[in-house]
């Protein structure tokens, strides 16, 4: 039968051309698929199209200017990559920043992955023809959005951190909003997971789907949520933790199934530990200043510097290779989705159309962080 | 495991590097770009060392010379180090290691994209972020000008 | 008194003109009649949806063109009218333009044989539901063939997906109308009606028939290609599926005619299961034209259930809407076929 079948009925791959405009790239992403009826083949990937060159910008900027434009690498992690800037800043001149100032970063890095992995959520949902999650993920972000609005006046890009501190003091609202954000967020999490974790569909769609292996993990440079799926110890704030992450206590979210189902679940974790480490920290907001004094020119010795913060997608790190000069003489972001990204190909080999969408949406890529 | 450590351990195995930054909070290697292959696989390989997680690759135009640096990472220790291949301006080359870090594959293409490395036996150096026909030189490189960049 | 006027109308035009004038004027004047009923019903429909939606999803949903925004779906529908109607340089034109026709006149010819009411219903053949099931599957070419022609290869892959999906649930569609026929003992649709007079076939034939009306919903969903099978057209991976390419107004036969086809598919149910335009236990017989109020609750209220699959379930994987059918619907509806069979031989419906 199937030597009729091969005979009788001549097959071939076909290409299908997926992106740059297509709803579940996330943006301007270009997938060349090799596809074999329904089954994938091969993804190879086109980038570039948002590609603004921030690295070359960054080179005729000073330190300070930078800061603005790490902003639009990954835009949902804004605040993290800010802050990667300014660690790095501060610990090549030696800046010694106040309790205040730590602790109010942390805070706002939990709010941001909060908001990213809400965004992340709903839009994975969608992804998997769930609509209505994206609302659901939508009402949260607009609460943490509101409090950055508050707080800095802008509600994506907030560039709150300034070296050596941060740009304003905090609103007086703040400690009351994020307290009703908590008690909200902790009676809305188990709702999602009513709507779509426990739902069989769903969990049909991505168990077993997309499954890397902790060596192949390993090698292929996953970090971030996506890494922790496959059982890899990799969160940043354990292994070197900034800013206040050494005086909370939290869990890294591990699972190690290594499928899309893992990763699902890493970040629904993540965002339980985000809220508590809001909660330890929101009634200790040390007093003190919110900014220290730097120098109005910055200009870093000569030197190889690194920094790495975890954003929401995963590792972020910062490199600079300085000359001495006030502008960077190459400054390089390493992005958490590049590296995740790479791995695609490995986890969609042989699956369907349908799982490379859902496979996509687990990795959670934000077009901008792969372009820079 | 300190700095110093590391850098005895590499010494064992490898010869012929030149190391700086001990003190700093991660060590810093030059080495040649002829035995960067050898390098790495040893590096990856060796049990205590273990130096299996390639963090970033990083090209840099150096003036003199073009370069790579790269970040690799243990997972069983969270080390760090940094290790510099510069080749010559003309004819840049370097040998791939996708095969041993397969997180290089893409970083090597735009490496090679931006600063016009050539990554020896790498399969597909194509246009990844520029566009396809893109011929107007390498646009990282300390030297290039674009009518539309700004002057400082 | 009995308050018929399509008996009036057929006796003022006999006034005027010969029999068979008569007649051909009446088909014309039906014909006109279901027309209205089709861009009416698939305006409300989807006027409906996106209240429905907007209601799950935490926001208002159209709310300003008239009033509760029922004119809304209206103004859509003059805006794609004005719009220019595009297709790929190498599409197979003449079969790009046919293809939309095949689904709203399939569309319409099953909407003929709905019985609204006691009175209005165009067409009420004794192999009714037979006539049904088969109009109903010539949509599926009209969807297959803007699949192929639009020569695009999301719209390829959407047509083929409809081929597969529609021919298996096809099956578990008609096989749970045959089970409610075999409680019936006959296809014809005024008389399935007439026999739920005593009790709703939901309730005559309970265990089977409520089997059959799980089944039936969940395989009417996929014939009308709508969540969780909305494999053709799954916005998320194939853009907008067979009709990526489709602009103005032969987008809006699909997207009108996708509506009305729920519509059949929630008649059937009520026809089937729930005793079509008949008031529950018998309050308003009398009362000439309750039966459409009685039909249009029951039908929303399967519609709307349609609607709160659509806006709270994921999508499947094709695969796993082949092994659905084939290796649960499929067997379980054989069986329950079987237990029918038995049950109406032993007497033990109520």
């Amino acid at each position: 039968m199937e030597e009729f079948l091969t005979d009788q009925l001549k097959t071939q791959e076909y290409f299908l051309n997926m992106g740059p405009q297509h709803p579940a790239t996330h943006g301007v992403l270009r997938l060349l698929l090799k596809l074999d009826g329904e089954i994938i083949r091969n993804v190879d990937m086109d980038l570039g199209f948002i590609h603004r060159s921030i690295e070359k910008m960054c080179e005729r900027n000073t330190y300070k200017q930078i800061i603005h434009l790490t902003d639009r690498l990954d835009y949902l992690s804004s605040h993290m990559n800010n802050e990667a800037v300014c660690l790095l800043v501060e610990k090549a001149l030696n800046i010694e920043v106040s309790d205040r100032i730590k602790v109010i970063r942390t805070m706002m890095d939990e709010l941001t992955r909060i908001s990213s992995h809400v965004l992340w959520w709903g839009v994975m949902g969608m992804d998997i023809g769930a609509l209505t999650t994206f609302m659901y993920g939508f009402r949260e972000r607009e609460m943490i959005n509101d409090i950055f609005e508050e707080t800095c006046g802008a509600r994506l890009t907030m560039n709150y951190n300034v070296i050596g501190g941060l740009r304003y003091d905090l609103h007086e609202n703040f400690v009351k909003r994020v307290k009703e954000f908590i008690k909200h967020f902790k009676k809305k999490l188990p709702e999602y997971d009513k709507l779509l974790t426990n739902n069989v569909i769903f969990r049909k769609r991505i168990e077993g789907v997309g499954y890397i292996s902790e060596k192949d993990a390993v090698a292929y440079g996953l970090n971030g949520p996506t890494a922790r799926g496959s059982g890899i110890s990799c969160d940043i704030r354990k292994i070197h933790p900034y800013s206040a992450y050494d005086r909370v206590d939290f869990e890294e979210a591990i699972f190690t199934e290594g499928d899309s189902y893992a990763r699902y679940k890493v970040r629904i974790q993540e965002m339980w530990q985000s809220l508590s480490i809001l909660e330890q920290l929101v009634d200790k907001i040390p007093e003190g200043e919110y900014r220290v004094k730097t120098k109005a020119v910055i200009k870093l010795p000569e030197g190889d510097y690194l920094q790495r913060v975890e954003a929401a997608r995963g590792d972020f790190g910062i490199f600079v290779k300085s000359t001495g000069q006030k502008f960077p003489y190459r400054v390089k972001f390493r992005s958490p989705g590049f590296a995740n990204l790479t791995a695609l190909n490995k986890m969609t080999q042989g699956l369907k159309i349908a799982d490379l969408v859902a496979v996509l949406s687990t990795i959670d890529i934000v077009v901008p962080d792969i372009d820079r | 495991m300190t700095n110093t450590e590391i850098k005895n351990k590499i010494e064992k195995i490898f010869e012929g590097l030149v190391f700086s930054g001990e003190e700093s909070d991660f060590l810093r290697i030059e080495a040649n770009k002829d035995k960067i292959r050898d390098l790495m696989q040893k590096l990856k390989d060796d049990g205590e060392l273990s130096f299996d997680y390639l963090f970033s690759l990083t090209g840099v135009d150096f003036g003199e010379e073009l370069g790579v640096i790269y970040h690799l990472e243990s997972v069983k220790t969270r080390k760090l180090i940094q290790i510099t291949v510069k080749t010559e301006r003309e004819n840049a080359e370097i040998d791939t290691i996708h095969d041993i870090f397969p997180a290089a594959y893409f970083n090597e293409i735009e490496a090679h994209e931006f600063f016009g490395i050539k990554f020896k036996n790498h399969p597909d150096l194509k246009h990844l972020f520029l566009p396809e026909d893109w011929d107007k030189g390498y646009p990282m490189r300390k030297d290039y000008t674009d009518i539309n960049m700004l002057i400082r | 008194m009995v308050l018929n006027i399509f008996t009036d109308i057929h006796n003022l035009l006999l006034e005027y003109m010969s029999e068979e004038a008569t007649h051909i004027t009446e088909l014309i004047l039906i014909a006109a009649a279901y027309l209205g009923i089709f861009a009416i019903l698939g305006l409300l429909l989807v006027w409906l949806e996106r209240r429905v939606a907007g209601f799950f999803q935490l926001r208002l949903g159209p709310n300003r063109v008239g009033p509760f925004g029922l004119f809304q779906t209206i103004a859509d529908a003059l805006k794609l009218v004005s719009k220019e109607l595009t297709g790929t340089v190498k599409a197979d034109s003449q079969l790009y333009r046919i293809a939309p026709y095949f689904v709203i006149t399939t569309a319409l010819m099953s909407l003929a044989l709905i019985p609204f009411s006691q009175e209005i219903q165009a067409f009420d053949i004794n192999i009714g539901l037979f006539f049904l099931t088969s109009v109903s599957s010539i949509g599926v070419i009209g969807i297959f063939l803007a699949g192929w022609a639009s020569n695009n290869k999301y719209s390829l892959i959407g047509g083929m997906r409809t081929g597969i999906q529609m021919i298996s649930y096809e099956l578990s569609v008609g096989m749970a109308i045959v089970t409610m026929v075999v409680l019936a003992g006959t296809l014809q649709i005024s008389e399935i009606i007439e026999l739920q007079k005593d009790g709703w076939f939901i309730f005559q034939g309970h265990i089977p028939a409520v089997i059959a009306f799980m089944i039936f919903m969940i395989a009417g969903t996929a014939e009308s290609n709508r969540v969780p099978f909305d494999l053709v057209e799954a916005e998320s991976e194939l853009g907008a599926g067979f009709h990526t390419e489709y602009s103005g107004m032969n987008f809006a036969y699909y997207f009108l005619a996708e509506f009305v086809n729920m519509f059949i598919i929630a008649s059937i149910a009520v026809v089937l299961f729930f005793g079509g335009w008949l008031s529950p236990f018998g309050i308003t017989d009398a009362i000439p034209f309750a039966g459409l109020f009685w039909f249009t609750i029951k039908v929303i209220g399967v519609i709307f259930l349609f609607m709160w699959f659509r806006w709270t379930f994921p999508r499947f994987r094709i695969d796993q809407l082949l092994t659905l059918e084939w290796k649960y619907l499929l067997p379980i509806n054989m069986v329950n076929i079987v237990l029918m069979a038995l049950m109406v031989w032993l007497g033990l419906t109520l």
